[in-house]
């Protein structure tokens, strides 16, 4: 990866998130509703009301505000949530955890358990496990996480009773160390296991295309005449064929957040979707707006790691 | 196929297939399944095939406007950007790469939170958000075509750029973006049954993801609740993306009649999108 690849490609997440942040700001001054009948109430005089605009600069031309916002988001400052009555970055770095886990989690498990899976099949280039692919792979691009998540907690849950239906802990038992650990695993397992099916057909049907097409190109065949086995030649093909799996798998940071909030509003798991979903009943516009805001540059850094990964993998990556 | 029809049918006599009003409350409250409830009714003694029913007309409602939204925005964008090349192809696509971040379900939530809930809203941010896609491909497709010799001859005989564009170069991109868009609408059906689960949905009208988020607070006694409303959510993007999958077998005559006879492992049964 050259110095000039790197320095370009950083300067293109200077527009998107000038975009982002552009966006938000004129969605919430086009929005019906003046903040500062909300913050003053309906029957405050003319002298109050002139007070909170000054106070909040309200006052001052847009383009001063937008430049006071894009400042204050670049600060790291979200805003006050109306409801918590703290900073949005605080109230959002409390919950962010959580979901952290369970999309790595997910992301781990549907990665590993893909990658492998996808090598077997293309070993086995059979039509059975062709067919038996493509068909999961459309069952799973058409099930809307949510549901998947109802059904494996009625089934699997509710049903046999080996996993708990919702939470991140036993309210019943106060564990500390390990045993902690071990009862947030068992809470954490069946919404990381559903988020994770979504994505697991996906990768396990790009491995399985990236290596069969590997495998038939001219230096698989080479490897194959000069005596290797079999596991060597697949190890050679994997590395190549993997480039599109990273590429894709970083192109769905965005559908993996939306998964992760919706299975979390299932499964009670108390990270951004619960907050997402408590601020939405509570129209806790800043903590909405602050979320937005996070998960678009969430995103952004996702697809930048991704193309930086592609560019230290695949040496012919360059910019004209 | 099949099934996109069939929603199609379904959304156009919702009325005639399940008569009464999905919100009338009919039968006692949680029945399972039985003769006179086929599907059940709801904790307030709603029928719910009637509710999936007409759930089916807000889906489609959504679905076909917001494509044809994102349809509209990305065949221009894409036939322009192709078209054009030089500094308005890097203008077009930078600001094609900028939307292609914004993610459109938190960005639907923030929408709805402000300017309250609406049909009318999620439409825009789903077609306003969803061209991209739509625009790569048109714009793949017209780049390629530009350099045709029956574009060249049309461009020799005089005709203006407008008509060639329109006339010779968009009809032959066509067929490519009709794939991307079907399977768009699946994500667009998928997206709108999101924003209901988390009740983002219109109150006023019923709706695929409205009947699952009801059937969250009852997943332990009335397991039929959370099924049916999933499984017509499953089908219909199922439905549009296999529509999507037979017009990409329709669009390429090597695939054409081969598709279900090739070789395991040669290259045609290993397609991936």
């Amino acid at each position: 990866m050259s110095p000039r690849y790197l320095l370009r490609r950083l300067l293109q997440v200077v527009p998107a998130v000038a975009g982002i942040v552009l966006l938000a700001f004129v969605l919430v001054h086009t929005a019906p509703g003046d903040p500062v009948v909300a913050l003053g109430g309906d029957h405050g005089d003319a002298a109050y009301y002139a007070f909170i605009r000054a106070k909040f600069g309200l006052d001052r031309p847009l383009p001063e505000q937008l430049l006071a916002y894009v400042a204050s988001v670049l600060r790291g400052d979200l805003g006050q949530s109306f409801v918590h009555g703290r900073p949005v970055a605080r109230v959002v770095a409390e919950r962010l955890p959580a979901t952290l886990l369970l999309m790595g989690t997910a992301l781990a498990l549907s990665s590993v358990a893909g990658v492998w899976l996808g090598v077997l099949a293309a070993r086995r280039a059979a039509r059975a496990a062709d067919l038996a692919l493509r068909t999961a792979a459309l069952l799973a691009h058409a099930t809307p996480s949510f549901w998947l998540a109802q059904l494996a907690a009625i089934v699997l849950a509710l049903g046999t009773g080996l996993f708990p239906v919702q939470g991140f802990t036993d309210p019943r038992q106060s564990w500390t160390g390990w045993r902690h650990a071990l009862d947030v695993l068992h809470h954490l397992a069946l919404p990381a296991l559903v988020l994770a099916a979504g994505e697991l057909a996906l990768t396990t049907r790009l491995t399985r295309t990236g290596v069969l097409e590997a495998l038939g190109t001219d230096y698989a065949r080479t490897a194959r005449a000069k005596g290797l086995p079999e596991r060597a030649v697949v190890r050679h093909a994997l590395r190549n064929a993997l480039l599109p799996v990273v590429t894709v798998i970083g192109g769905r940071a965005g559908m993996l957040f939306t998964g992760a909030v919706l299975v979390e509003t299932v499964f009670a798991w108390p990270g951004l979707g619960q907050l997402m979903l408590s601020s939405i009943l509570t129209r806790d516009i800043p903590v909405l707006l602050g979320l937005f805001v996070l998960v678009s540059a969430a995103v952004i850094v996702a697809n930048l790691l991704t193309d930086l990964a592609y560019a230290c993998l695949d040496p012919r990556v360059r910019y004209e | 196929m099949v099934l996109t029809l069939a929603l199609v049918v379904v959304a156009i006599f919702a009325g005639a297939i399940a008569p009464m009003d999905p919100f009338a409350t009919v039968g006692p409250p949680l029945t399972p399944p039985s003769r006179a409830n086929v599907l059940g009714t709801d904790d307030l003694g709603r029928d719910l095939l009637a509710g999936i029913v007409h759930g089916a007309r807000t889906s489609l409602t959504v679905v076909l406007s917001a494509t044809a939204l994102a349809a509209v925005f990305g065949v221009t964008i894409g036939a322009v950007a192709g078209y054009r090349a030089g500094t308005t192809d890097d203008v077009l696509m930078r600001l094609t790469e900028l939307v292609q971040v914004i993610p459109r379900f938190f960005l639907a939530v923030l929408v709805v939170a402000l300017f309250g809930p609406g049909l009318d809203r999620l439409v825009l941010v789903l077609g306003l958000t969803s061209w991209p896609a739509i625009a790569r491909v048109v714009r793949a497709e017209t780049m390629s075509l530009a350099r045709r010799e029956f574009v060249d001859a049309a461009h020799a005989l005089g005709v203006p750029a407008g008509r060639v564009l329109m006339r010779h170069i968009l009809p032959n991109a066509l067929p490519a973006a009709v794939v991307v868009i079907s399977v768009n609408a699946g994500t667009v059906i998928l997206m709108e049954a999101g924003l209901g689960f988390i009740g983002l949905g219109d109150p006023r009208v019923i709706s695929w993801g409205y009947l699952a988020n009801n059937a969250q607070r009852f997943l332990r006694v009335a397991w039929w609740m959370a099924l049916f409303p999933g499984l017509a959510i499953a089908l219909a993007v199922l439905g549009m993306n296999l529509l999507g999958d037979a017009l990409n077998d329709l669009r390429d005559p090597r695939i054409r009649g081969r598709a279900r006879r090739s070789p395991p492992g040669s290259v045609n049964s290993v397609r991936t999108r």
